[in-house]
């Protein structure tokens, strides 16, 4: 299938503007996404099932930041050396939205052969800055909210702007 | 469909429709760069759009609105009134195309009900979704930013929790992640423009309160023969369209329909878990899965929408959609599309249309027909369903929806009759929706593991706390 070209995308009332998120292990990071200007999401605990972890990255500056939802700083996150979240988070936010789009929104010169959020963040000068973990964890329970919305019959005409595709298979 | 049918839909291009677009294009492009700080092509564009739909009950507020919008005096009333012309030439150009494709293909229309529609009530979710509209607005799609953007989730929240505003929900939450997507947008960035404003003029006319509109309500009994399924997703929706043919128990012309279920998801849940969500409608599902008829008792209906009711409906035998297409098709009546729904976007009519899959001058699959062509919109194949490029391109005969977009007719597949390995297989869009058939495909959502299962534990674990 060929891209459109740019007179196509401007003339076309439907086209896939972002391309849909591609199929990943939810288990170890329920939650990634590009929003409020950083790289942000939950990771699971690894020993407590009743703890999270909220990491983040941000646009531009890179700061990071990881804490537990009750706001206590990650014991692996120390000054330069990026924890273990940081790094699941990244590598989720790739097999996600593909190395490209997370590079392009942090505003990471990706470069040639990175193929992985762990070497996207290599690439940056991280350093730990305190960050809205709140925000972020109220943002993952609005994010879970949605599969308590019951199905309706009422039809959504808009979503005739919204065919779905396929990624490449 | 016939050659010589779309020879007729190809050749007889509405008078005006250039001319319609090129008022659209002026008002788009306007929308892109925001109505903050107007200049001398906005002013253009705004009032070429007021002379447009001058003589029209819309003339005498339009002028108004273009006023106030090119001296920056831009209320959210106003907003309403810019919204309601962009979206009535619009209309226009969907009832002149709609008009030559009734006419090419003999399709005889049910004329809409001059109902009037509830008067909407002012809620504050629509509050909050207008405020943010009109701040979007002044930015422009250039000028949004994470900030304003991150804003849209008040109103998506708001308007989510009232059933009544499910649509404009969906939207607001749809437009905000791809212009999220888009972020930071740049000059060079190639803006999809007509598209954006498609979304911004819906969403200011849902948030106008344009969601009451709807035909009159009935109740309708008969048996439903399927004819394809159309399937629509974003991040955060993923809907299931099934065109019918409905057999009215009284006797009488058939009539075609829509059933429609829509689930909320999230962006993680992907291809054919999108089913899954759709459990509440097991007798619904399997119509879907194993192309059955379905016998209905008085299900609800607006127009060719009918409301899903599982207790209203008995599974019949299998009913091949071909044969319904084939035998059934030419002879039904179509409905009338409501009048704030009207748009190019929205035409959907299902066609039957048996010819080879070949090469397009541009590359492009097209289906050839006695020397006619018409595009494949291959970018419409659901990953939910089994219909790939590869098998697309080996069909012989294709049932489908004739769709419109960028200045020409397009047939998007809902299902294939192809030969493979000198078999004939078929599939249908609504295959899977029982569960993958398609050992591979099953193989590899096995190996990606339950989505859906993972959240409703976190869910359950974290949100009734």
């Amino acid at each position: 299938m060929t891209e459109p070209t740019d007179a196509a995308r401007r003339r076309r009332s439907v086209l896939r503007v972002a391309p849909p998120a591609r199929a990943r292990k939810l288990a170890k990071v329920p939650f990634v996404e590009l929003a409020d200007g950083r790289l942000q999401g939950v990771v699971s605990s690894g020993s407590d099932v009743e703890r999270v972890y909220v990491s983040s990255v941000a646009a531009g500056s890179h700061a990071v930041n990881c804490s537990t939802n009750n706001n206590r700083p990650c014991g692996g996150l120390r000054g330069s050396l990026l924890c273990k979240h940081l790094h699941a988070l990244a590598d989720e936010a790739v097999l996600q939205y593909g190395v490209e789009q997370v590079a392009r929104y942090l505003r990471i010169d990706a470069g040639d052969g990175v193929d992985s959020g762990v070497a996207l963040l290599a690439r940056t000068d991280a350093r730990h800055e305190p960050g809205p973990a709140a925000v972020v964890f109220s943002r993952f329970l609005r994010h879970l909210a949605y599969l308590e919305v019951a199905p309706s019959t009422a039809p959504v005409p808009e979503l005739h702007w919204f065919p779905a595709t396929a990624a490449v298979r | 469909m016939l050659a010589t049918q779309l020879t007729q839909l190809d050749d007889d291009a509405p008078a005006g429709l250039a001319e319609a677009l090129a008022v659209v294009d002026g008002v788009d492009d306007s929308l892109t760069r925001g109505l903050a700080r107007p200049g001398e092509p906005d002013a253009a564009a705004w009032a070429a759009l007021a002379a447009a739909v001058d003589g029209t009950p819309l003339a005498e507020r339009t002028a108004e609105a273009v006023r106030a919008a090119t001296t920056g005096a831009l209320t959210e009333d106003h907003l309403a009134v810019l919204a309601g012309a962009r979206a009535a030439l619009l209309g226009a150009v969907h009832d002149a195309l709609l008009d030559r494709l009734d006419t090419a293909l003999h399709r005889s229309r049910a004329p809409w009900p001059a109902a009037p529609s509830a008067a909407p009530g002012a809620t504050p979710a629509l509050a909050g979704a207008r405020a943010w509209l009109h701040e979007l607005t002044l930015a422009g799609w250039r000028g949004a930013d994470h900030e304003l953007l991150s804003g849209a989730a008040g109103p998506v929240e708001a308007t989510l929790a009232e059933p009544a505003q499910r649509r404009l929900a969906v939207l607001l939450d749809g437009l905000a992640a791809e212009l999220r997507a888009g972020l930071p947008v740049t000059a060079a960035t190639p803006v999809p423009t007509r598209r954006w404003a498609d979304l911004w003029t819906r969403a200011v006319l849902l948030a106008a309160g344009a969601a009451t509109e709807a035909a009159p309500a009935e109740t309708v009994s008969g048996r439903l023969l399927p004819l394809g399924v159309d399937v629509h997703e974003h991040d955060t929706a993923f809907q299931a369209q099934l065109h019918a043919l409905l057999e009215p128990a009284a006797g009488g012309p058939g009539r075609l329909v829509r059933v429609t279920v829509v689930a909320a998801k999230v962006a993680t849940i992907v291809g054919p878990a999108g089913w899954r969500l759709l459990e509440a409608y097991p007798i619904l599902l399997k119509a879907l899965a194993e192309r059955r008829a379905v016998t209905v008792t008085d299900l609800p209906a607006h127009g060719g929408d009918l409301h899903w009711v599982e207790e209203r409906a008995v599974l019949g035998d299998p009913a091949d959609p071909f044969a319904t297409a084939r035998v059934l098709l030419a002879d039904a009546t179509a409905p009338a599309t409501p009048p704030l729904q009207r748009h190019p976007a929205a035409l959907a009519e299902p066609v039957l249309v048996e010819g080879r899959v070949v090469r397009g001058d541009d590359g492009d699959p097209v289906v050839a027909l006695d020397g006619r062509t018409i595009p494949l919109a291959v970018d419409r194949l659901p990953a939910a369903g089994p219909l790939t490029p590869a098998l697309v391109n080996a069909a012989t005969a294709c049932l489908g929806l004739l769709r419109w977009d960028d200045d020409r007719w397009l047939l998007q597949p809902l299902a294939v009759r192809a030969t493979v390995k000198r078999q004939t297989v078929e599939a249908h869009n609504g295959d899977w929706a029982c569960g993958v058939t398609d050992p591979k495909v099953a193989k590899a959502e096995a190996r990606a593991g339950d989505a859906v299962a993972v959240l409703r534990e976190r869910a359950g674990r974290l949100l009734r706390r």
